[in-house]
């Protein structure tokens, strides 16, 4: 994550201001929060195998609706599944799906951004199209876009990046518009830079910084979205364990057995959490406007 | 000025043009046949070329563009499968259920969160804007339809002080009707407290840091109109912006929470539509979506431009 904030200064300066920002965030109070819950969560994903011997979708019926107990930390569903099991797995799931949806973002939205300040003919058409995507409540675009190609995994990537690339090319697009006026823009070309070599080395690196804070955020909702399709059965299908999906199922015996949506929900909750806590941090420090800590 | 509005104006068209074929597109671009998907996998061939043959697949793309087009000119969005009803009608009869929902979560959210996003910023970096951010926080981050069934167990089965799920209208009975909603507008509220919390004390901030409270505190204004006349209408200018996302995103909201408490509004409508496969649905009322927003999003760009006078048209 800093390796971008530090491809944003170019040149002799690098190394210092690299340091500057790398110490104020880790000096940041909810970036440091933040970076502890997510790398917890993310931890708790990748070594899911090992923090737990059960198979997710292993039915035992014998044991379904226990209570959270030592031999079942979050309980069991209808069908006797590992809840913690299964919290853990769907947090691979989730969390997964996030990541992917915020990267794709970034790098399509970037594109979309840089090629649009670069090239004013291409601009108004570009631009256009975004408003038009923007006019569609995300979750309503995803779901639509979800329908069309099926309940998958990748349809959910998809469908939720086509809903956040819009916003994300927006905010490349306005740093870019004023970075490409900039002198030393000028002196590349009359050095002979290409436009290629104008819009990748001297105006993406330098729009990059609002972009990285926007995609943390879109991690975040992209994590809360994914849930929220997978919950009304267009996201993830059954018998994958993903939060949402898990939530879905929980919800009808939630009278009886709570501990079945509890624990998923928890699951969501603390990673938005973390992931917007961070993008906070990024945002104090790489937007020294609003930056009241300095 | 007047040509700034025309130029933004202007911008509307193509935009509407593009949301127009988007829609048009989410059938098209079914992967595979979409007469077989519509029909169903057991469909007879007869069924399957009936379907082609209604929703116009068998002509070349760019007849069915033209025709979609011509239809939407004749303010026909399309038709129901499931439901044999234009989906216009269609819309309309759950769309009072969706907007009451979205108006007085938008009711909640306003004052409690332009309120926290103030008081929060102005007692920035101490415990009072710390609490507030916390909870502000937790707006953002607490999925909507956990904290739905959740609130739902709490308030509707253990403490039995409002109904489970289920709408009943605001004829004959309003007292009923604000009860069926107060859950689900709290709860879809939540996040857009948040959020404009969020963005508030951002604004507040920008503002208090301006030279003109501190020119206004030093002339010996009190602090009431130094800061609730002088910085909060410039930050006011910045939340109005935020308008736009907000119903965007209680729209959005709504869509999940009416399948959380069984409200028959247009986003159950759509979670309907998608499950039985009425793509013609669930286009028609993603393109009546999308035109609202373009013409609320220019509204909102408008008036943005009205506040603040230093907006000018690059």
């Amino acid at each position: 994550m800093t390796d971008l904030a530090v491809g944003s200064f170019p040149g002799a300066l690098a190394p210092r201001r690299r340091f500057v920002l790398l110490r104020r965030l880790a000096a940041h109070r909810s970036f440091q929060i933040g970076l502890v819950l997510v790398a917890l969560l993310a931890l708790a994903a990748i070594f899911a195998p090992f923090l737990t011997s059960a198979d997710p979708s292993a039915m035992k019926v014998r044991f379904r609706f226990r209570p959270p107990s030592a031999a079942f930390p979050f309980g069991t569903d209808n069908f006797g599944r590992d809840i913690f099991t299964r919290v853990l797995y769907g947090a691979r799931v989730s969390l997964w799906i996030g990541l992917v949806v915020a990267v794709s973002t970034g790098v399509i939205g970037a594109a979309i951004g840089v090629l649009a300040a670069q090239f004013r003919r291409l601009d108004p058409f570009l631009m256009r199209c975004m408003d038009a995507l923007m006019s569609f409540p995300a979750i309503l675009l995803a779901l639509g876009v979800t329908a069309a190609l099926g309940p998958r995994m990748d349809s959910v990537i998809i469908a939720l990046t086509v809903a956040y690339v819009p916003a994300g090319a927006r905010i490349v697009r306005a740093s870019a518009l004023v970075v490409r006026e900039l002198d030393y823009i000028a002196a590349a070309r009359i050095a002979g830079a290409s436009n290629a070599r104008i819009m990748i080395r001297h105006i993406l690196p330098n729009s990059v910084s609002p972009l990285l804070v926007h995609v943390t955020f879109v991690f975040a909702y992209a994590i809360l979205s994914e849930a929220a399709l997978s919950f009304l059965g267009v996201g993830v299908p059954p018998p994958t364990a993903s939060w949402g999906n898990i939530i879905a199922e929980g919800r009808d015996y939630a009278t009886e057995a709570w501990w079945v949506m509890l624990f998923p929900g928890l699951g969501i909750t603390l990673s938005a959490l973390g992931l917007n806590l961070l993008g906070d941090g990024l945002r104090d420090v790489l937007d020294p406007r609003l930056n009241w800590r300095a | 000025m007047s040509r700034l509005i025309a130029v933004r104006i202007l911008q509307a068209v193509p935009v509407i043009l593009i949301v127009s074929v988007l829609a048009f597109l989410l059938i098209t671009l079914l992967p595979g046949d979409p007469a077989v998907l519509i029909a169903g996998d057991q469909a007879s061939p007869e069924a399957i070329l009936a379907v082609r043959h209604n929703l116009g697949l068998d002509k070349p793309l760019t007849e069915q563009l033209a025709i979609w087009f011509l239809h939407l000119l004749h303010g026909d969005f399309g038709s129901s499968l499931m439901l044999n009803q234009s989906v216009l009608s269609a819309m309309g009869e759950r769309l009072p259920v969706t907007l009451s929902l979205a108006a007085l979560s938008i009711l909640i959210t306003l004052p409690v969160g332009i309120f926290a996003g103030v008081i929060a910023a102005y007692y920035r970096q101490t415990w009072i804007d710390s609490f507030v951010m916390t909870l502000a926080l937790l707006g953002v981050s607490v999925p909507a339809f956990w904290i739905a069934i959740l609130s739902i167990l709490f308030f509707g089965v253990y403490l039995r002080w409002l109904p489970t799920s289920g709408y009943t209208p605001f004829l004959p009975n309003p007292a009923l009707w604000l009860r069926s909603l107060v859950l689900p507008a709290l709860m879809l509220s939540l996040f857009q407290i948040g959020f404009l919390a969020r963005m508030t004390r951002s604004a507040m901030l920008e503002a208090l840091g301006q030279d003109f409270v501190r020119t206004a505190r030093a002339k010996g204004l009190s602090e009431w109109k130094a800061v609730g006349k002088h910085a909060f209408r410039n930050a006011l200018i910045l939340i109005v912006t935020a308008i736009g996302i907000l119903l965007s995103t209680a729209i959005g909201g709504s869509v999940v929470l009416e399948q959380v408490f069984a409200l028959p509004g247009v986003g159950r409508l759509v979670v309907q539509g998608i499950l039985a496969r009425d793509y013609p649905l669930v286009q028609g009322v993603m393109l009546i979506y999308g035109f609202a927003f373009v013409v609320i999003n220019l509204s909102v760009d408008l008036l943005y431009t009205l506040l603040d006078p230093r907006v000018r048209y690059d």
